[in-house]
């Protein structure tokens, strides 16, 4: 394992901007908490007991709680450090423009690059897992809760295209709040966009696995999410179609505890592996080498 | 009318609904219930019939004209089941190739329990991906409110056409305003933003044609019957996989 990878990754901070202040909270999906990072690097604060944890104990525990068990969000690149090889990026240079000039957007998007040092919110390529080669991509939660706009759905779209040429199955990490609403129809068209490149791919007979992490809603829920061929959830991750608030204001009622997560999700027949995050490399690893090694009887 | 206007105009009582755009347009409809799973969602119609002579698989959201209609069917607010009715009846209209016609009038899937309970990401999802690969001529109709995922999943056609005073978002103004900007008193200046009217529309290639309402009298029906059917004459000539094809390069524009 690259701890020093995955480390890296989880504390990257480019320039004087810190994760999950204000400004990157101010418009996303409200039900997900933000990491709180403690500046200096050594130590943390976990966001859901409190306790103070050193910053490489939290990073050997791929961002797990080592006191709580809690999860917290893991920006794509670590993900991808975590679970895959020799990592290659493609599509870097793709980027978003504010398509219907929606006001504040440019700004919005120019700090949000600032702040998290990436261009947008997915970061796409190749990799190996277990020794299978595959494509692959992460959402970034940083970038207004890994919302898709073209670019998202352009770089996911590209991603399955590629991996359709090349023959090479898809492990998607999946995380997002929904549609980027200041791309407007543009935003809903990747939808359809990024489903119709899924089919594409399956329709060569490649293997797809989506692994839906902490929030998964939204259009991006109602598209390339729930096309896969496996469908992992990471242990407790929310999963849903419209978000809890969102539901709570329409039925004027509370919603049971659990509702809506991971566990909740695989019962009712929607999700086929819950996986916690120490053993997701290797249930990936198990799958593509089901699906891609050579039989040798 | 400003985009606010036509926000307005898109929901208003007395607007024509999709059975009123079936009963005018459809020869002989015969409706067809049920997902074969679960339920019968009164919320998405579908049947067959005929337009210009040729049986068509047609598919709407009813929203319901009446308090009770409205009831019944759900206010236009679709479960999971509707849109796996939806995607039923255009698998059996691809074994039978005929053309699939959608009326699309929702402000969006609905938003509860059970429709989480029963997948409703998952049944918008595969609706929307078996749509867009149908090997048959396809062809949604916005006839008033294009309400995000909810109208997305039965709109991944060869075309999309609207009405003028129809409106297709990823949100509607009032969640953006709320989300955006925490003040629901900006739902005009969010109609404007999010550049959801059908004139925007077509200038951004989101939609083909922009249907001239006429108060929808009885020749807007007459003209738009004989548009469908040339359209569906049309694409029928056109070999599947180059529909298929086409569609592809619909989507991958944006
Ligand atoms: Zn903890």
């Amino acid at each position: 394992m690259k701890f020093e990878d995955i480390k890296k990754f989880f504390f990257k901070k480019p320039k004087n901007a810190l994760e999950g202040s204000e400004e990157n909270t101010s418009e996303r999906i409200p039900e997900a908490g933000e990491p709180a990072v403690i500046p200096d690097k050594l130590a943390e604060k976990c966001e859901n007991c409190g306790q103070i944890i050193l910053s490489d104990e939290m990073a050997e525990n791929f961002g797990v709680c080592p006191k709580c068990g809690h999860y917290k969000k893991m920006p794509p690149r670590a993900r991808i450090a975590m679970c895959a090889e020799n990592f290659a990026e493609l599509f870097a240079e793709e980027e978003g423009g504010n398509v219907l000039q929606f006001p504040g957007y440019d700004e919005k998007l120019a700090a949000l690059r600032e702040k998290t040092g990436e261009k947008e919110g997915v970061i796409c390529g190749t990799g190996e897992i277990g020794g299978v080669s595959c494509a692959l991509f992460a959402m970034d939660y940083r970038f207004v809760m890994g919302s898709m706009g073209h670019a998202v759905g352009e770089k996911i779209t590209k991603t399955f295209e590629y991996a359709t040429e090349k023959k090479l199955p898809v492990v998607g990490f999946v995380l997002s709040g929904g549609a980027r609403m200041q791309e407007g129809i543009v935003s809903l068209m990747q939808m359809a966009k990024t489903s119709a490149a899924v089919a594409k791919h399956g329709e060569a007979g490649l293997l797809y696995i989506a692994v839906l992490t902490d929030p998964t809603t939204g259009g991006v829920s109602a598209s390339f999410a729930f096309e896969a061929d496996v469908i992992m959830a990471e242990k407790g991750a929310l999963i849903g179609f419209a978000g809890p608030r969102v539901i709570e204001q329409t039925i004027r009622q509370k919603l049971p505890e659990g509702f809506q997560r991971a566990e909740f999700v695989q019962k009712k027949g929607f999700a086929d592996i819950i996986v916690e995050r120490k053993e997701m490399k290797e249930k990936l690893a198990a799958l593509l080498k089901m699906h891609c090694a050579e039989v040798s009887a | 009318m400003n985009a606010y206007e036509i926000v307005l105009k898109s929901r208003e009582k007395g607007r024509p609904t999709a059975l009123k755009y079936i009963g005018k347009i459809v020869d002989g409809f015969i409706e067809l219930h049920g997902d074969r799973r679960f339920a019968d969602d009164r919320a998405v119609i579908g049947g067959i019939g005929y337009i210009g002579g040729r049986p068509v698989t047609v598919i709407g959201i009813e929203k319901g004209s009446d308090t009770n209609g409205k009831i019944e069917h759900n206010f236009g607010c679709a479960h999971p089941e509707g849109y796996r009715k939806a995607v039923r009846l255009m698998k059996q209209a691809e074994k039978f190739h005929r053309p699939v016609l959608c009326f699309v009038d929702t402000s969006g899937a609905y938003c509860g329990i059970g429709a989480e309970e029963r997948g409703q990401s998952e049944a918008i999802a595969s609706s929307i991906i078996e749509m867009i690969r149908l090997k048959t001529p396809t062809l949604s109709i916005i006839i008033g409110e294009g309400g995000s995922g909810g109208a997305l999943g039965l709109s991944a056609a060869d075309e999309v056409w609207i009405t003028e005073t129809s409106t297709y978002s990823v949100i509607s103004p009032e969640g953006c305003a709320s989300i955006l900007w925490k003040d629901s008193a900006k739902v005009a200046e969010a109609s404007e933003c999010l550049k959801l009217t059908a004139e925007d529309l077509l200038r951004l290639g989101a939609v083909e044609k922009v249907v001239k309402e006429n108060g929808f009298n009885d020749e807007f029906y007459e003209r738009l019957g004989r548009d469908i059917a040339a359209f569906f004459a049309e694409k029928s000539e056109v070999p599947a996989e180059s529909l298929v094809e086409a569609r592809y390069a619909r989507f991958r524009k944006f």
